[in-house]
């Protein structure tokens, strides 16, 4: 094998037929409410957390459906289970819950 | 109650019919004039409705209801081909071979739906497994279940919000108003008749503006579990066994996506019809900038033309609701009427502002 | 796949291309990547009957320039203009670039004169300051895979092989691919428009074989000039080109068409890098997928022979083509030069089969 002084870039391209999305279904199943998320980013723009650090329960859903697991173990630290954002989701949507599903799916897992 | 007057109206859909009965009830004769060989238009060719599913046969019975009346004319197969001012009214010819005077005329004539081809980028006609919500419609109604080419059940399906609709490319820059919600209570027909299959919809913005539409919206997502992912499809190609591979930018994500689907929906949308220009001509009707008729005023005078006599009602001067089209209808009857008797109410004015300044039209 | 649908949609792409007497403008790198593509081109309009002047005053048009933004804009136009004077010089109205990017860049500058006059004006007195010249545009500007593709049929009739596999009678499995300024930006511009182009896929029908229609083939080679300049960028290069072979070889095909200076490069060279760097390759037994300039491909089926159109500097091996269709060639030849010299030999690779 030879070096060239650069290596093949990555595809940023998100591949959702390869999506796994087990993590997912194991936390609708508990949180159901989670098919409800508009993505408004009103529980974002409210966290405590998401003010210094990378922390979007927007993005936590999105990572969520794409199956994006390391994405969202990274993301999901940082909450205090505050549950400010599920004061102000206008779909009434339980995300301190599905926060907790989410945790006890990555361990149950082992993601 | 008979008074003598006689309105033609152009077109036997939803706004021809309904204002036809309301005309009719004034004691109006009605020459009903449709050029195919049933009334109904293009609710004959869709199943249910948004939002309540209710079949659209219920609404075409509703509809024949009001248009039994005896002094309603019905003329079908019937194609106005010329127009000519006779005192305050017109005399029309019908098929080349009937003649007839109207005091007014209703033009009715409604939309056509985008040619898809035209989004060359999406496969219509050239991938297998591409079709219309138009073509959806007319497989729920044949009973058929939903297959793909191969003749397999399909696993996955996306459904493509804005096809034809808010484009330059496509030639039309306006919103087509029907499509978001028929994009909903499809992908909920879909899941009914196949729970186990995954649906996608493709979407811009979702405009739930109508009464219940955000509550069938959030029924697609909490029972159905309908994925909405925003971003518009940039391109399609098909793959070896028939799928179709979708590339879209996962906007919320800031990242493209890739997805395969077995089978592809595009929601066209609604465009002028070829009719419309054609009683047009014959008449001397303007077009607005997006090329549906345009009317006297946008807030006002909603059912008026720029020629005296012509009156418009329905999906002629822009894309239309069910609801909104009836409630048009209505309205233009009663425009027509204020006409015919002269009420006061029709000789109010309002400023016109003719420089468009919307749109930057060369 | 619906082919009426694709019949279609070309029906509305149909561009106007000259009969003859042509302006040629070479490409600056061809020469160098695939040294006997243009000499090929030359050769097949000679023997076709057709007048075509190859004016050795031709320059680049600041094509890589341009798009790695060294060049500004009016030089580029100024570049051009001095083009098309050694077109008007010649008493010619037709004319014929070998490159893509010069192509996109002859339209680009066309269309933009016909926008903004003003410009065109502007330029036609940098021009005349600069060197004395004036100018007319081009009656007719036609790519040269373009004036390959008009004589399809003619190259066809007097091909001495087809692109079918002699031993199975099937139809060979060709990969087009079009460079990315052929149509993109001027979709009306181009054979076939831009989704469906059928500038290359029109040949290899005319010639015998079978396009097959892979789900990257809109992506980019790779090439796009600014991407692989600094070496450090080049692996968003080659990943460029590992899309498409990825999403190509599950169709197992047997060539590679292409119509542009970078892209037959890039997608035969990247497939050893790629083979050296991850040991993965595309093609049959660990080989590659062969890659052709339509050139090439022209002259293969007009039986010329393989080493005199340069095939011996393809880094994955032409050979399977060439047996699967039978051409009759030397094999002892292949690393002679014209003048019949040993060039020496290649250096083999690691992984890639050849």
């Amino acid at each position: 094998m030879k070096t060239f002084g650069y290596t093949i870039q990555n595809d940023r391209q998100i591949d959702f037929d390869a999506a796994d999305k087990k993590l997912y279904r194991y936390v609708a199943e508990k949180e159901p409410d989670i098919n409800l998320c508009i993505f408004c980013g009103t529980c974002t723009a409210t966290c405590s957390a998401a003010e210094f650090k990378n922390m979007s329960f927007r993005k936590i859903s999105l990572f969520l459906r794409r199956g994006l697991t390391e994405n969202l173990k990274r993301e999901i630290e940082s909450c205090m289970f505050c549950g400010k954002c599920t004061l102000v989701c206008p779909r009434g949507i339980n995300t301190r819950n599905i926060i907790f599903n989410i945790r006890k799916g990555i361990e149950e897992y082992e993601f | 109650m008979d008074t003598n007057k006689t309105v033609a109206v152009i077109g036997g859909g939803i706004a021809g019919m309904e204002a036809a009965t309301f005309l009719s009830a004034r004691g109006i004769t009605v020459y009903l004039i449709e050029k195919e060989d049933k009334l109904g238009g293009h609710l004959l060719d869709w199943e249910r409705l948004f939002p309540t599913m209710r079949n659209g046969s219920e609404v075409v019975k509703f509809l024949m209801d009001g248009v039994k009346a005896d002094n309603i004319k019905i003329m079908l197969s019937s194609k106005l081909t010329a127009a000519e001012k006779s005192g305050k009214g017109y005399n029309l010819r019908i098929n080349e071979n009937v003649d007839l005077f109207a005091d007014a005329v209703l033009v009715t004539t409604g939309y056509d739906l985008f040619d898809a081809t035209k989004k060359e980028e999406y496969g219509y006609g050239i991938y297998d497994n591409v079709i219309t919500s138009a073509d959806l419609e007319k497989i729920f109604m044949s009973g058929k279940a939903l297959q793909t080419k191969q003749g397999n059940v399909p696993k996955k399906i996306g459904l493509v919000h804005c096809v034809g609709s808010r484009d330059e490319k496509a030639g039309n820059v306006y919103c087509s108003k029907v499509c978001c919600v028929t994009g909903v209570k499809q992908a909920i027909e879909i899941k009914q008749k196949m729970p186990y299959t995954e649906v996608f919809n493709f979407y811009m913005d979702l405009r739930m503006y109508g009464m219940h539409f955000e509550a069938l919206y959030k029924k697609a997502q909490a029972d159905f579990g309908i994925q909405f992912i925003r971003g518009r499809l940039s391109e399609a190609s098909e793959d070896q066994n028939g799928g179709i591979i979708l590339k879209v930018e996962d906007t919320l994500m800031g990242k493209p996506l890739k997805l395969t689907v077995d089978i592809l929906v595009l929601l066209i949308g609604l465009i002028p019809a070829k009719g419309s220009k054609e009683v047009g001509e014959l008449f001397g009707l303007k077009n607005g900038v997006n090329g549906f008729y345009k009317t006297t005023d946008q807030h006002t005078l909603t059912n008026s033309s720029n020629v005296d006599g012509v009156f418009f009602a329905g999906a002629c001067t822009s894309p239309k609701t069910i609801t909104n089209t009836i409630t048009d209808a209505r309205a233009a009857a009663s425009t027509v009427a204020a006409y015919l008797f002269n009420y006061r109410s029709l000789e109010r004015k309002i400023e016109q502002n003719e420089d468009f300044w919307l749109y930057n039209t060369k | 796949m619906i082919e009426e649908g694709k019949e279609k949609v070309w029906k509305d792409y149909q561009k106007e291309i000259a009969e003859d007497n042509y302006f040629y403008a070479r490409s600056c790198i061809r020469q160098n990547f695939f040294p006997g593509s243009e000499v090929a081109f030359l050769r097949i309009l000679k023997e076709l009957g057709k007048n075509l002047f190859d004016d050795p005053r031709h320059t680049t048009c600041t094509g890589i320039a341009y798009h790695s933004d060294i060049v500004p804009f009016d030089t580029t136009m100024t570049v051009v203009a001095r083009h098309f004077a050694l077109m008007t010089e010649a008493g010619l109205k037709n004319f014929v670039p070998s490159c893509i990017t010069s192509f996109g860049i002859y339209t680009e500058v066309l269309e933009l004169w016909r926008h903004h006059p003003e410009i065109e004006q502007k330029i036609k007195e940098n021009l005349l300051k600069a060197t004395g010249r004036t100018f007319e545009k081009p009656e007719n500007l036609a790519h040269s895979s373009d004036i390959i593709y008009k004589f399809r049929n003619e190259i066809a009739n007097k091909s001495k092989y087809r692109l079918v596999n002699k031993e199975t009678g099937k139809p060979l499995r060709v990969v087009e691919h079009i460079g990315c300024h052929y149509s993109k930006m001027f979709p009306e511009k181009g054979v076939g428009g831009a989704e469906y182009p059928l500038v290359l896929t029109g040949m290899v029908q005319a010639w015998g074989g079978e396009v097959i229609d892979y789900p990257e083939r809109r992506q980019c080679c790779g090439f796009g000039f600014r991407q692989y300049i600094v070496q450090a960028n080049r692996g968003y290069s080659v990943a460029c080109s590992k899309k498409k072979f990825e999403s190509m070889a599950p169709y197992k095909p047997d060539l590679i068409l292409t119509n542009c200076p970078g892209c037959p490069y890039f997608l035969d060279r990247w497939q050893y890098v790629v083979s050296e760097m991850e040991g993965v390759t595309y093609g049959e037994n660990n080989g590659g997928i062969p890659v052709f300039t339509y050139e090439e491909l022209a002259g293969m089926v007009l039986g010329y022979n393989p080493w005199d159109l340069g095939l011996q500097l393809h880094q994955v091996p032409v050979e399977p083509v060439l047996d699967k269709i039978g051409v009759q060639y030397k094999k002892e030849d292949k690393y002679k030069g014209v003048n019949g010299k040993d060039l020496g030999r290649p250096e083999s690779p690691s992984c890639l089969k050849i």
